[in-house]
């Protein structure tokens, strides 16, 4: 058995503990980003998910401030938790629009009423076009739009109570 | 008391460790006598960590809430037997027990270990104990098991109830006895390496831990597929998770180890091959082990997560291995080769097996690395499944299996005889199989078609190795080969019957509906509130029909409080041929129900298939401790060991 052949266990052997060292040295950052950051929002337009509640269009979100806008739907089990932590923000003066995703107007106005209402604007995306266009791949999911009506982040999942100085900062950041 | 009696014990055991490392130097560098006190102090030291184990295991037991550990694992209205469960269902508990296994296989290395040179064991109690050593640091420096709490809480936080079920507490203990088993392979390399004593004495003294290690391991693979496809309702047994790829490359490696170990018994060749193999087998064991306890791998399986325990496990594995290895680069060369063979011959139909197997276990590692390999050189996420492991390894498994009926034909050394003129009749049922499958089902895939097809092959070429003789005088070691290898062919029926003839239904169901999912038709009867011990349940009443037979089966969805968890209990049917698989989903707003029917038929063949390859590894080992314990009876029969071994 030749010299290289005794020795290459050994050196592959180094070559993955470096990796492997490597991986556990670099904090991992488990969010996913979403490619439209720092792009704009797509044109669209929705249709108002509720009567008392004004619709949502993409001329909506460039108004100037920044806008967290949160894709849900009231059949989302950790919308539920999450629409809470909304209400915690909203206090905070955040501008919360709501994307409503394969919804009914009875349901949503019970998920509202049972869970607080922390939204100025839902739309009513029935097909998930808009949910698509925006790269979101599941309820719930929030963006940060700025006053241009651009995509500064993406969150996946339920934005937690401890996400929330992350998320004003963000925010600020948008400003 | 309890809790720092058994850190007392751990203390000592690792001190005891320290010291049979320090006698091995002696031994080796001076010719100290050492023997005996190796020897005992190996004994004791596995006594010491059954006693630690023994006090966790009171601990929680008593739910004594103190101890911190069980605070986090354990709550006072558990079951008593996953009060138990729980002591290894967590990081430092199951650590604990993978010391403790090491400890004690290491003192029965010392009483038992006397068929390799009194040097060879001398060194393989080192580097048992320098194994040892390293995971006592673990415990007691990054995870002690019995650190305490003040105040104590009234009660704790609770076992994750995916882990309360009786096949997961038993999983656990028989998968760790099996990777650590290989430690005493692992041992016996190194020591072998050292000592340059690398010859079929070694092999034989290795073989009984392969075999033991490499039986609890099937059965533990074989346990937790079953435990997967029941508990987690998604009706597949193997995901290709990296747990459970960490559980299948040490087997990959023992399997291999399993085939070269033999040559090297019978015939004293292979003997680099056979000392990579073994430090590979039981190196697997502890990337697993890393794997699984470092969190550095996303999965369903992921318990523990902290970077610091994975930096000093890497650390260890690191160590280990590499001196392991770097041994083998040194002590490769002085290695030579023992008897010469043929092209045509057993051994090259076993150094093909290694070949494949150790491909196999290539391509699973490369797959569960790989996502780490990609992000650290573009940045970019991304995860290796099931499309890739089934495309890559599935087609060289079914290469495999054909030549499982091969290999045990072919003499060693040489083989003159027609071997293929044997394997008409096995050929025979293979393309019978296939012509039926073609026939019948025109539409079905090519890998579980092939799988068919190599099944019934196998079924016959395995049990020729039994035929042209008188099959009750053949030595246990043959039967327990051909029990193996038609399990294989049995296994392979089962999940290529179950790839191309489920039936799956997904459906809303209100109270009253029927669905129909394969031959059945299944009604859903009732759905009913349920609660048990710890948890609250909704309970589906199914009511299934099929010709003749009518069945009920209660599938239920469960909530557990402590964690707030669910978990879905699925009902399953079996019958002869094939299982009935239920699943109740969700209410919707219209008091309608989500159902999930899955008609398998024989899925259940994987397991049985798993377990008779236990159960040829089982006789198998029996065979060779029996012959052992006759050879020592009767000294005047040595010639026989040369000439039949």
């Amino acid at each position: 058995m030749s010299r290289a052949v005794r020795f290459a266990p050994l050196a592959l052997l180094l070559v993955v503990i470096v990796a492997l060292i490597w991986r556990l040295a670099t904090p991992t950052d488990s969010n996913v980003h979403s490619t439209l950051d720092g792009k704009r929002v797509p044109e669209f337009s929705l249709p108002a998910a509720l009567p008392e509640k004004p619709a949502l269009s993409s001329a909506d979100l460039a108004s100037g401030s920044p806008h967290l806008v949160n894709v849900f739907a009231s059949w989302c089990v950790p919308c539920v938790t999450e629409v809470k932590t909304l209400q915690v923000l909203r206090h905070s003066g955040v501008r919360v629009d709501g994307i409503a995703i394969r919804d009914r107007p009875v349901d949503l106005a019970d998920f509202l009423a049972r869970n607080g209402d922390p939204y100025e604007r839902i739309g009513s995306d029935a097909e998930s076009k808009v949910q698509i266009s925006l790269g979101s791949s599941g309820v719930p999911e929030s963006f940060i739009v700025d006053g241009k009506g651009v995509i500064r982040y993406q969150h996946i999942g339920p934005i937690e109570r401890s996400d929330v100085p992350m998320i004003l900062a963000k925010l600020e950041q948008a400003r | 008391m309890i809790a720092e009696a058994g850190l007392a014990a751990l203390w000592l055991a690792s001190g005891l460790a320290a010291l049979q490392f320090l006698l091995m130097i002696a031994a080796l560098r001076r010719g100290a006598d050492v023997a005996g006190a190796m020897r005992s102090i190996a004994v004791v030291q596995g006594a010491l960590t059954l006693v630690a184990f023994a006090m966790l295991l009171i601990v929680f037991a008593r739910s004594d809430m103190s101890v911190a550990l069980v605070f986090e694992n354990s709550s006072a209205v558990k079951p008593f037997i996953y009060k138990i469960a729980g002591a290894w269902g967590n990081h430092e508990g199951s650590m604990l027990m993978w010391v403790t296994i090491l400890a004690v296989a290491g003192g029965f290395l010392a009483v038992l270990g006397r068929r390799t040179s009194e040097h060879t064991l001398l060194a393989a109690l080192g580097a048992q104990a320098v194994l040892a050593l390293g995971f006592y640091a673990f415990l007691l420096f990054a995870s002690n098991p019995f650190a305490r709490l003040f105040p104590a809480p009234p009660d704790g936080q609770g076992l994750n109830p995916l882990l309360q079920d009786p096949g997961l507490a038993f999983h656990p203990p028989t998968l760790y006895l099996g990777y650590v088993g290989l430690s005493v392979a692992f041992s016996l390399a190194v020591g072998a390496l050292l000592t340059g004593e690398v010859d079929s004495r070694l092999a034989r003294a290795m073989r009984p831990w392969v075999l033991g290690a490499w039986i609890l391991l099937t059965l533990g693979i074989t346990a937790g597929s079953y435990w997967a496809y029941y508990e987690l309702g998604w009706g597949g047994y193997w995901f290709w998770d990296p747990v459970e790829n960490a559980s299948l490359m040490p087997w990959l490696a023992a399997t291999a180890l399993l085939h070269s170990i033999n040559v090297l018994a019978a015939r004293g060749a292979l003997k680099a091959w056979t000392m990579m193999l073994a430090v590979i087998a039981f190196s697997m064991s502890m990337v697993g082990t890393f794997l699984v306890r470092s969190g550095i791998l996303t999965s369903v399986h992921a318990f523990a997560i902290d970077p610091e325990r994975g930096t000093f496990l890497l650390a260890l594995l690191g160590i280990y291995v590499a001196a392991a290895f770097a041994l083998f680069a040194l002590r490769g060369a002085s290695l030579k080769e023992g008897a010469p063979f043929e092209l045509v011959s057993r051994e090259t139909g076993l150094v093909i097996n290694n070949l494949i197997l150790s491909v196999v276990l290539g391509i699973v590692f490369v797959g569960t690395l790989y996502p780490l390999f990609v992000e650290a050189v573009s940045g970019e996420k991304l995860s290796v499944g099931a499309p890739y492991f089934n495309a890559v390894a599935g087609p060289l498994a079914l290469v495999l299996a054909v030549l499982v009926g091969v290999g045990p034909l072919i003499a060693w050394r040489r083989e003159r005889r027609p071997v293929f003129k044997q394997l008409t009749i096995p050929a025979l049922l293979g393309v019978t199989g296939l012509a039926i499958t073609i026939i019948l089902w025109p539409q079905m895939h090519i890998l579980p078609r092939l799988g068919i097809m190599i099944a019934a092959y196998l079924a016959g070429a395995s049990i020729l190795p039994l035929t042209g003789r008188n099959p009750l005088r053949a030595p246990l070691a043959t039967w327990g080969m051909v029990v193996a290898h038609f399990g294989i062919a049995v296994a392979l029926f089962g999940m290529a019957s179950n790839a191309a003839f489920t039936s799956e239904r997904l459906a809303i169901a209100k109270p009253g509906d029927v669905l129909s999912v394969g031959p059945w038709l299944v009604a859903l009867a009732d759905v009913t509130p349920g609660a048990g011990k710890n948890w609250t349940a909704v309970e589906a009443e199914l009511r299934a029909t099929r010709g003749d037979d009518i069945v009920t089966l209660h599938p239920e969805t469960r909530y557990f409080s402590d964690p707030p968890t669910e978990t879905s209990e699925s009902a399953i049917r079996t019958f002869w041929n094939g299982q009935l698989y239920t699943v109740i989903g969700k209410e919707d707003q219209s008091g309608a129900w989500q159902l999930r029917l899955w008609w398998k038929p024989f899925v259940t063949l994987i397991w049985a298939g798993g377990a008779l390859i236990a159960l040829g590894g089982a006789l198998a080992l029996v065979g060779r401790l029996w012959r052992i314990a006759w050879r020592r009876r009767s000294p005047e029969t040595e010639w026989r060991r040369e000439r039949y071994a």
